[in-house]
């Protein structure tokens, strides 16, 4: 143990101990945080020419969700996968186009990921991304066929451009803040389940998550909120994605949570270093210079 | 460390006020500070505080390493361009202030912000600067000498005791008080309003909140729908204001902060909202458990809870379609929306309070009546 002892007693030792030490909580803060970016399940399934909605249903959704939607049980009688009977063409979109379905696994929450290579509709390629728009249409319709539910809206439904943003904003702070924060930073729920953060969500995705109401969701239909009001909604967080920081780094802007861990570990930590060194051994007293 | 011989190069040989006896005269002369004038020297403190720390401040080698002068020398310009910065630094604050404040002042969140990086960083800038060049001074250039101080009695001798003693009664005997009591009493009776006074104060922590933390907006709302004939008062979405119908919200899973109608043309609307805000849920029936006694305070499932939390009061709208949980963002208190919001988490002690509400004649939700308890968290009074 003499090296340890060695070790001990250098002058940086103590600098390093607390170092490590900051080091080591900033990597169990991020081991519990929730980690959004799972991995993608692109078991690069070998491309076939499967442009039918019911082939591509029952390749990748009847595991769970039974061979003609109506939901599938396991063995032991849990619920793998709701029934799809009256979801509607804006469900599958919103599903599979955010990459959540096909789902990696059961679990409380099933996190946005990139899309499995048959619905990659933002693809570099343009073949695949061609491919994928088209499957995912299919699948839609199909799924849509099973028995009624929400459309995809239109394009000039979602567009953000000259919607009344104050309005949204409201409507935005009255019945979304709480869940996904005012900034669409997304937050926590119960049980492990968690309100997603809206920065990467396309204006159609955003209309479809409110009339379908996905996984923990409540819904928001047309006549609740009108399609107008909607737009207000999409318009106003599409605009806050552009807001400035005023005073500094928005630190993903999801609230005190992260200010106070900026400021204990950053903050606080610099504060100890500095304490440390100012109380540091000073030499007793001056040498000659020819010593 | 022997470096007995190696000091007057940079310090001046410090006058001797006193030895310790433990070592050499000649090393004692160098190590013992010079005494601070009104501290007993470190040889008398025997007494009270002589410890070996003491005899070891003043003897033996003391802690940290000796630099040579041309180390100092250094430190000395690192020292001196540290306190340059913070001259720079300052005259930029200066500058900063000034110029964010031309054309008649701040216009727009951009420019205060620049203004405020300005002024932050230069001060930032200013001050660390100040504080490196003095810790550097202190750490590389000043030597440490130990300097003892010693505690005294802290009660005075005998003789001051008597002294005082004799002044003060001399002054009250002088003063007459002993033996004028009206000036005595009146004396007491002047002073007496002074120390309550600050009781007055504490007046301006009311009024009290009298009967307003009792019902909410909804009552007034029904009233008045019922001087016009109406069943209820309706439920009009937050923010847009415009009426629900039972047709409207039909979706499973649905929910939406409503509040009662006529509340927008209020002068004082958010002092209502805040204690009206509601939060009305479509429930799928099979799930929805009505509690006992409020088998009619529901439409078909449809279902109204006060939007503010029983434990301090925040807005508890986390709600979660698959597990019928409402949360409270602020203290995870956690309701049950089929079960009479019942607490199933958290610290809240009481259920949401329920909104009873119906349908009128042409299909839109109405409330028949104000909440049955007051909203929100505990207070005093509330019973």
């Amino acid at each position: 143990m003499n090296w340890i002892t060695a070790w001990r007693r250098r002058p940086w030792a103590g600098y390093a101990v607390v170092l490590a030490a900051l080091a080591a909580i900033g990597a169990v803060y991020a081991g519990f945080s929730p980690a959004d970016r799972a991995e993608a399940s692109n078991s690069a399934r070998a491309e076939q020419d499967l442009n039918n909605g019911r082939q591509l249903f029952n390749q990748n959704c009847a595991t769970c969700h039974g061979p003609s939607g109506q939901g599938a049980t396991d063995d032991k009688g849990t619920q793998m996968g709701p029934s799809l009977i009256g979801v509607g063409a804006a469900a599958v979109d919103f599903q599979v186009g955010t990459g959540r379905m096909p789902a990696a696994g059961p679990g409380a929450q099933v996190p946005r990921k990139p899309q499995i290579e048959q619905f990659d509709v933002s693809s570099k390629d343009p073949e695949v991304a061609a491919t994928a728009r088209k499957n995912l249409e299919d699948l839609s319709a199909y799924v849509a066929s099973l028995g009624g539910g929400p459309g995809i809206p239109a394009g000039e439904q979602v567009n953000p451009e000259g919607a009344d943003l104050a309005l949204g904003g409201k409507l935005f702070r009255t019945n979304c803040a709480q869940c996904h924060n005012f900034a669409g930073s997304g937050g926590a729920l119960t049980g492990g389940k968690y309100a997603p953060s809206l920065q990467n969500s396309t204006p159609t995705q955003i209309y479809e998550a409110m009339i379908t109401g996905p996984q923990a969701m409540p819904v928001f239909n047309d006549t609740t909120v009108t399609p107008e009001q909607k737009r207000a909604i999409i318009g106003y967080i599409v605009q806050t994605r552009e807001e400035p920081n005023p005073g500094g780094n928005g630190l993903g802007r999801v609230g005190p949570v992260t200010e106070g861990l900026a400021g204990w570990l950053i903050g606080l930590g610099l504060l100890v270093l500095a304490a440390m060194w100012i109380t540091s051994k000073k030499p007793s007293k001056l040498k000659k210079p020819n010593d | 460390m022997t470096d007995n011989k190696d000091t007057g190069g940079g310090t001046p040989p410090p006058e001797p006020t006193a030895t310790d006896g433990t070592d050499g005269a000649a090393e004692a002369e160098e190590r013992t500070p010079r005494r601070v004038i009104g501290t007993p020297s470190p040889a008398e403190s025997r007494r009270l505080l002589a410890t070996d720390d003491g005899g070891e401040a003043a003897a033996g080698p003391q802690p940290g390493e000796d630099i040579d002068e041309a180390q100092a020398r250094k430190a000395e310009r690192i020292v001196a361009t540290l306190f340059v910065i913070t001259f720079l630094a300052s005259l930029g604050f200066i500058v900063v202030y000034v110029l964010s404040g031309r054309n008649g002042g701040m216009h727009g969140v951009r420019r205060a912000m620049w203004s405020n990086y300005g002024l932050g960083a230069t001060m930032t800038i200013a001050f660390l600067a100040m504080a490196a060049g003095i810790t550097i001074w202190f750490r590389r250039l000043m030597t440490a000498k130990q300097i003892i101080q010693e505690r005294g009695d802290l009660t005075s001798d005998a003789e001051s005791r008597q002294a005082f003693t004799q002044n003060f009664m001399q002054g009250a005997t002088d003063s007459g008080i002993t033996r004028r009591p009206l000036l005595r009493r009146t004396l007491l009776l002047a002073a007496a309003p002074l120390g309550l006074a600050p009781l007055v104060l504490l007046r301006d922590l009311g009024p009290l909140p009298e009967k307003k933390l009792r019902h909410t907006y909804w009552r007034e709302a029904v009233e008045q729908a019922r001087r016009q004939g109406r069943q209820g008062a309706r439920l009009v979405v937050d923010g847009t204001y415009t009426p629900l119908r039972r047709s409207d919200f039909e979706s499973p899973g649905g929910m939406i902060t409503v509040v009662p109608e006529g509340i927008d043309k209020l002068p004082n609307i958010l002092d209502e909202v805040a204690k009206a805000a509601t939060i009305v849920i479509n429930i799928p029936q099979d799930k929805f458990q009505p509690v006992k006694g409020r088998e009619n305070w529901h439409v078909g499932g449809i279902v109204a809870y006060s939007k503010i939390c029983t434990h301090v009061g925040c807005p508890a709208a986390l709600y979660e379609q698959t597990t019928h949980h409402i949360l409270c963002p602020c203290h995870q208190s956690t309701f049950d929306a089929t079960k009479g919001a019942k607490v199933i988490f958290g610290p809240a002690a009481r259920p949401l309070p329920q909104l009873p509400i119906g349908v009128d004649d042409q299909g839109y939700l109405i409330a028949l009546s104000d909440y049955d308890q007051p909203v929100g968290p505990s207070f005093w009074e509330r019973g």
